[in-house]
């Protein structure tokens, strides 16, 4: 099968703004976590403590623009999860790759993710760092649980919630910047993330249903 | 586009400024410290008698009791108010059990055990009477600021004054004697620190004895050993916390706790000022600091005193089972570290140490101790005296403690702590002779001995409150917040950040973030080698 690479506007400004701002404050996050729940010792515990208040609040207040975009521009049908072509791009990752293969499922604009990712990207955003948010303004604001009114918690319970969501966004990470190798080039999906440019195959066709406007006419 | 991603930028940017101003505003002062500045601020405090102006003190005194009788002519309640105070009746009432506590009563401790009935008459030097004896009233005890001694001085006068007619000489001398005995009865004061430490920091019958956090070093302490009474800072008295109603003195710990509620000046202008809260209110540090959410679960004293005892040495153990040896057939007395005896025959074994980290414990306020009558479980230490409290109850904070340990006799069949009696001739100090003390002093106390006694391990605790360093020594966060040797490794039952691990989740999530890492590069390798990942 012959490649036809074209490049294509797949990211917009925001969506860029918000990756990178996401990963400083996951890192941020991430490393003072860690370093409060005792793992290492660097900023030290006070430091680290309010760094990562800070980062946290932050973070609450950058994920309300985020939903604000996702919303309203529609983005949020790319989250949209199915398991169409998942076992191709699972085998595609587990086997085709090391053949040299075109990847099942190119990038278009109205159909960033492939299967896998929808899954990953919705699991992240609607559940995983929802729960990280909840749990960490509640460890945040512990000393208003009275006055908020919420009873029933013990500390413990909403710490150990918020350690193991730490843990699963530490090997998404792990995982997400190694897929980031995987593209045509090494570097060819970061530099997409900063430029918003990123050179895909067109000579694979891809089906209406994943489109990202398909769902909306439907 | 541009321009909405503009605002949204500019948005994001004024909250982040915003945060961070407000965690930078130049607060000049912790509003804590305003407050107790406030509530301190008339350092003079305006009196309006001044004693050496009293006709009735000018006259002649030949006894401690005509003394006395000349306060009452004027401050006619106070006998009758102080008569009423654990100060004078060494009685804390009864315990929960209808067991009447205190050192009048079925007290004890791990050091001379039980004072109740010992004829050692060395006990009355701390009683407020004319020497010793209990009889009358000593008002001057506490309210005398000239030191002198009294019934030497009376006993010196009365001689004098009665061969007087003879000898010239010697009336020149009783003079003297009643000149320097008005001045002392003129000297009326609020009570000084030199007052009250004259007994308190001498607690168990020498100098940091007993409290590690009273001594003599607080008699003039610098501000660095007690930001509060230190002489180059607020210079306070005892009294200065220690309020008084009707001659009760705030701040005793026995059965009751020194406080109930803990309320500011501002929410109760004519609460006692014993607690840190009374002055400094309950989020004294600057606003948004970490350390205001602590003052619900953290006594201030838990921060603020970093160690005990920092600069004369307070006795941690003492072992009367070792008790009894003789050196060429005499008792002895060996000193050991700071110059403080560390083996005495009629003692036994004890060990003195300075700069002590306290031991925390969850306290309510409230001491939970054993009597003489309290069954006890030889099997293992004895807690004789404990901190009440739990980390889930809201009026428990954490809270530094000094613990004294000791080993003491017991009675191996009723199971109870026994009473030797010390002193007098059936005393173990002049009989070496366990069975003979024990007996007698079970007797003083109509409380029944088996004959077979044997020792066990008590602990016996002190809330440390004194010795507040200023500011900047304070115990770091991470001193409590660490995997290892915290100083609250002790306290089980609630989740600490820092200190504790999250179990079964931290090892889950450490084999998952390994085993990523581990298939990624797998997975990499893999790539490197088929050469998949180039297009042919």
């Amino acid at each position: 099968m012959q490649s036809k690479m074209a490049t294509t506007y797949l990211y917009t400004r925001y969506e860029r703004f918000w990756h990178w701002l996401q990963m400083a404050l996951i890192i941020i996050l991430l490393v003072t976590g860690f370093e409060i729940h005792g793992a290492f010792k660097w900023l030290g515990f006070q430091t680290a403590v309010k760094v990562h208040n800070y980062a946290g609040i932050t973070w609450l207040i950058a994920f309300a623009f985020f939903v604000f975009w996702v919303f309203t521009t529609g983005e949020w049908k790319q989250y949209i999860p199915t398991t169409k072509k998942m076992f191709e791009v699972i085998r595609y990752y587990a086997y085709g790759i090391f053949r040299g293969e075109s990847h099942p499922f190119p990038k278009r604009k109205e159909a960033k993710h492939n299967p896998l990712q929808r899954l990953v990207y919705l699991n992240l955003a609607a559940i995983l760092l929802p729960i990280q948010m909840i749990t960490g303004f509640l460890y945040w604001g512990y000393n208003s649980w009275a006055e908020w009114g919420i009873p029933g918690f013990t500390l413990a319970v909403v710490a150990w919630i918020h350690m193991a969501g730490a843990f699963a966004i530490f090997t998404f990470i792990i995982v997400h910047v190694y897929m980031t190798t995987t593209g045509h080039t090494i570097l060819a999906h970061t530099k997409a993330m900063i430029t918003g440019w990123e050179d895909v195959d067109e000579s694979v066709e891809i089906e209406d249903w994943e489109r990202a406007e398909y769902k909306a006419k439907a | 586009m541009l321009k909405i991603f503009k605002i949204i930028m500019a948005c994001l940017i004024l909250a982040m400024a915003a945060g961070a101003y407000a965690s930078q505003a130049k607060v000049p002062e912790a509003p804590g410290r305003t407050m107790a500045k406030q509530a301190t601020q008339s350092a003079k405090l305006w009196i309006t008698a001044d004693h050496s102006q009293h006709e009735a003190l000018k006259k002649p005194f030949t006894s401690g009791s005509e003394v006395t009788a000349t306060c009452l002519s004027c401050h006619t309640e106070a006998e009758k108010q102080l008569h009423q105070t654990i100060h004078w009746t060494w009685n804390a009432g009864p315990n929960e059990n209808g067991v009447q506590m205190g050192k009048s009563a079925y007290s004890l401790n791990n050091f001379c055990i039980s004072a109740n009935n010992q004829q050692d008459k060395g006990c009355l030097s701390c009683h407020p009477g004319w020497g010793k004896k209990t009889e009358s009233t000593n008002c001057l005890v506490c309210h005398g600021s000239k030191e002198i001694n009294w019934e030497e001085s009376f006993e010196d006068l009365n001689a004098f004054r009665a061969d007087a007619e003879e000898d010239p000489e010697l009336k020149e001398l009783a003079d003297e004697i009643q000149a320097e005995i008005q001045l002392a009865v003129q000297s009326v004061s609020r009570p000084t620190r030199q007052n009250c430490g004259s007994c308190h920091f001498y607690g168990g019958g020498g100098d940091g004895v007993k409290h590690g956090d009273l001594d003599s070093s607080m008699f003039k302490p610098n501000k660095a050993l007690d930001v509060h009474m230190g002489t180059d800072g607020q210079n306070f008295d005892c009294v200065r916390c220690h309020t008084t109603n009707q001659h009760n003195i705030a701040g005793r710990i026995y059965t009751t706790p020194a406080y109930t509620d803990r309320k500011s000046l501002i929410e109760d202008d004519l609460t006692s000022k014993i607690t840190c809260e009374s002055c400094h209110s309950s989020t004294p540090h600057k606003s948004g600091s970490k350390a205001n959410d602590h003052t619900d679960k953290v006594a201030c004293q838990s921060c603020h005193i970093p160690t005990f005892a920092r600069v004369n040495p307070t006795k941690m153990s003492w072992d009367w089972s070792t008790s009894g040896k003789k050196k060429d057939g005499k008792p002895y007395k060996n000193k050991g570290a700071f110059g403080k005896h560390d083996y005495l025959s009629i003692k036994g074994s004890m060990k003195w140490e300075k700069n002590l980290k306290p031991e925390y414990f969850w306290f309510n306020g409230s001491v939970k101790s054993l009597t003489a009558t309290d069954p006890i479980d030889p099997s293992g230490v004895v807690a004789l005296s404990h901190p009440v409290g739990d980390s889930k109850d809201a009026n428990s904070r954490i809270y530094p403690f000094k613990v004294h340990r000791g080993v003491q006799p017991y009675d191996k069949v009723h199971k109870t702590l026994l009473t030797p009696m010390l002193s007098g001739p059936k005393g173990y100090w002049s009989t070496l002779d366990w069975q003979v003390a024990l007996d007698s002093g079970a007797k003083s106390l109509g409380l029944p001995f088996s004959g077979e006694f044997d020792f066990v391990e008590t602990t016996y605790v002190y809330p440390t409150t004194h010795m507040v360093a200023p500011k900047d020594n304070v115990v770091a966060c991470t001193e409590c917040h660490i995997r290892s040797e915290s100083r609250l490794t002790n306290l089980a039952g609630f989740y600490m950040p820092g200190r504790d691990d999250a179990g079964l989740i931290d090892t889950l999530g450490w084999f998952m973030v390994l085993g990523a890492l581990v298939g990624v590069s797998l997975h990499g390798i893999g790539r490197i080698f088929t050469n998949g990942n180039k297009k042919k």
